[in-house]
């Protein structure tokens, strides 16, 4: 057991909540503007698509990240379209962008590369070791295994917190979740801050695509982030549309994800494919146990127009 | 009792004040302009004609939106739509072909409607299908009863495995108010791997000849073929049995009802003394037992047994069937028709054309986008119609499906 819990386990379980951490965070300042967003899977999945493809043709993976940018810009527009500018149901409109941004996907794959499935590997993000930060003492090693990005990551949890409990915007925006009218009669533009957050909640779903494809992988495949944006919205239900405790749900999730792997290195004879379920266990386990009733923000999922 | 009162005509507008009746037969006799058209519309689309226009227009933005992809993947667009209707309705294997991928998608379609029409959004159909269909295979391969019995039980047994997956959804729903969404979401994932496990290699009902799958069911309890030197089994019976079952439950009983007054409005059914929570569950479970059902037909009619990845992801595009068909278990004949027809024309296309049959999903999410965004577009015609007057207040524009989204969440 003493080698079954060791630092790499924690550095994965880092690595492997990131691509949930993302999504919850742009999941949950669009539900906290008032648009519902299941369309977070969708989201992702174009995200490291067009990561993927602008890293191909441009041979720079950080483009590659400008290019999961795009696609979030795209997709995030898209639902923004349909249900803020169009008032269209929420639930439906990000159910069409998970269906979208699952079928569009694998359908480019052969039109760019003529392949079915899986693209060639193309230029990944390089793991850019840190300064000083390894040699502190005690979590120094911990430290030591993440990069750049996975640090830009975990500081931008720490941004969209301080923005949205801390500032003005945020404030602004989480009126017009909890009460569009009132809102709307104090002189924010609803229908604009909406917008902007789930355009936002976009990139940022995007960002968690691109960081499996072209950071943790160096590929595209069809339906690769497999429900980690249904996860992230199982983390942000369970977190009570708070940052931090959503925050912690991800690490979770990601600790669970990281010992169903190293079960599978260490043993035969646990059943893996039943450890792959335990993040979606342990949601539906969270979900029953905790959630009290109607925690969410108050004007989620209704669609406002001016009187 | 029913003697005493003074007889009405069961149809027409007698019943109705005068006003109003006056009023709908205007609207009934104007000629299909584009603002008659956003009028009936709004009112859900009253007569036939307008059903079907709503329908097609749906369909032909959809497939308008899909275009630029399949010029995109260098195909002749003739080509293209030669090979569909050729590979959908060219031949007679053809058509029974597409008949055969209609089964699951009529059947698990209506899932999602009956979830609709009580106001849940059962997006876990996929996972009870594969619940379903595991649960069919297994009775199929281990019990050894008289066929016809054994037909019966993995029926039965397949719709309890749907049921069964929904029912935590339900649980959580009606007693805790958690989404139902994301609840039903995590079922479809754990539904994955459950079933992986059970056929892995360790798993308790893998096949010992085949991997990943389990024992053939015998020959004799499987769905016999109805169209002789064709796929085409006797599951479209029980899909079409499923299909009036479901239109009568909803339209001719007092269940059907109320689970409709929940969907209209929750509150109006609470406060006229119809239980939600047990409603709730009632409606997730018939809705999870239609999606197992759907996969035990798929199970004993196409394959004789259980594998892995046996679901071509029927229950995702079983939402766009639903909505397509306006959620009407009637049209949802026309609307699983076509999209079998995409799915069986997608084979052809692939070999001719090339275009990647990843555009069925592609399709499917463009249709739910548009029945989204209908109630805009029908309010920005009939705005476009009357000139800029300023717009009257307009309920029935913001929603135009029972689906109270966001409340009790």
């Amino acid at each position: 057991m003493s080698e079954f819990i060791t630092l790499s386990l924690f550095a994965s379980t880092l690595h492997l909540s990131v691509p949930v951490i993302l999504p919850m965070l742009g999941g949950l300042l669009c539900e906290r503007s008032g648009v519902v967003n299941i369309g977070l899977e969708g989201m992702m999945l174009s995200g490291a698509f067009g990561a993927v493809v602008f890293s191909y043709l441009t041979g720079n993976p950080w483009l590659g990240l400008g290019g999961a940018v795009l696609s979030g810009l795209i997709s995030g527009g898209m639902l923004a379209i349909m249900s803020v500018l169009l008032r269209g149901d929420q639930v439906i409109s990000s159910t069409a962008i998970n269906l979208i941004g699952a079928g569009l996907t694998a359908a480019l794959v052969p039109i760019i590369w003529g392949i079915d499935g899986t693209t060639p590997s193309v230029p990944k993000i390089p793991t850019l070791p840190l300064p000083l930060l390894p040699q502190l003492p005690v979590i120094g090693p911990l430290l030591g295994e993440l990069s750049m990005i996975d640090v830009l990551a975990f500081a931008l949890v720490f941004i969209v917190w301080w923005v949205l409990m801390r500032t003005d915007v945020g404030l602004r925006l989480r009126a017009c979740g909890e009460s569009a009218a009132a809102a709307d009669a104090a002189g924010i533009a609803v229908t604009r801050v909406r917008i902007a957050a789930v355009i936002l909640s976009g990139v940022l779903a995007a960002l968690g695509g691109a960081y499996l494809s072209i950071v943790t992988l160096d590929l595209f495949q069809a339906s690769m982030t497999q429900g980690r944006g249904f996860l992230a919205l199982a983390a942000m239900v369970f977190g009570k549309w708070r940052v931090g405790p959503a925050f912690l749900v991800c690490l979770g999730f990601g600790l669970a994800d990281a010992v169903a792997l190293r079960a599978q290195i260490f043993t035969d004879e646990l059943p893996h494919d039943l450890l792959f379920a335990l993040p979606y266990l342990l949601a539906l386990v969270a979900l029953a146990t905790f959630v009290g009733r109607a925690s969410g923000p108050a004007d989620v999922g209704k669609p406002f127009r001016r009187a | 009792m029913s003697s005493k009162r003074p007889a009405l005509p069961r149809r027409g507008t007698a019943r109705l004040d005068p006003i109003i009746a006056e009023a709908l037969d205007a609207r009934n006799t104007t000629p299909l302009t584009l603002g008659a058209f956003a009028a009936l519309t709004r009112d859900r689309a009253r007569t036939l004609g307008a059903r079907a226009l709503v329908f097609v227009l749906t369909l032909g933005a959809s497939m308008l939106c899909a275009l630029p992809f399949l010029l995109l993947s260098g195909a002749d667009l003739g080509v293209t739509a030669r090979a569909f209707f050729i590979g959908s309705l060219g031949s007679q294997f053809a058509l029974a072909e597409t008949l055969v991928q209609m089964i699951p998608l009529l059947i698990a379609g209506l899932a999602v409607a009956f979830s609709f029409h009580g106001g849940l959004f059962n997006i876990g159909v996929e996972g009870q299908l594969i619940f379903g269909g595991l649960v069919a295979g297994v009775i199929g391969a281990k019990l050894d009863v008289s066929p016809a019995l054994l037909t019966f039980l993995c029926l039965s047994g397949g719709i309890a495995g749907g049921a069964f997956a929904a029912l935590i959804p339900a649980l959580l729903k009606a007693y805790r108010g958690v989404h139902e969404v994301v609840t039903t979401i995590m079922i479809n994932f754990v539904a994955v791997y459950v079933a992986l496990y059970a056929v892995s290699p360790k798993g308790p009902f893998v096949s010992a000849s085949q991997p990943s799958a389990t024992d053939k069911i015998p020959r004799d309890a499987r769905l016999s073929v109805i169209w002789e030197g064709t796929r085409l089994h006797s599951g479209l019976i029980v899909a079409v049995a499923a299909m009036i079952g479901v239109w009568w439950l909803l339209y001719r009983t007092p269940l059907g009802f109320r689970i409709r007054l929940m969907g209209a409005n929750p509150g109006a059914a609470l406060a006229s003394g119809v239980s939600v929570a047990r409603m709730t569950n009632s409606t997730l479970l018939i809705s999870g037992g239609l999606g197992g059902l759907a996969g035990a037909v798929q199970v004993l009619g196409v394959y004789g047994r259980f594998f892995d990845a046996f679901s071509a992801g029927y229950g995702y595009d079983a939402i766009a069937v639903a909505l397509l068909a306006a959620l009407s278990p009637i049209a949802m004949i026309v609307s699983a028709f076509f999209f079998a027809m995409l799915d069986s024309g997608a084979v052809q296309m692939q070999a001719v054309a090339g275009i990647s049959r990843e555009m069925v999903g592609v399709v499917s999410g463009l249709v739910v986008a548009f029945v989204a965004i209908q109630p805009a577009i029908v309010h920005l015609s009939g705005r476009i119609q009357r000139g800029n007057r300023p717009p009257e207040a307009d309920p029935s524009s913001t929603q135009s499906l029972p689906l109270a989204s966001g409340e009790n969440r």
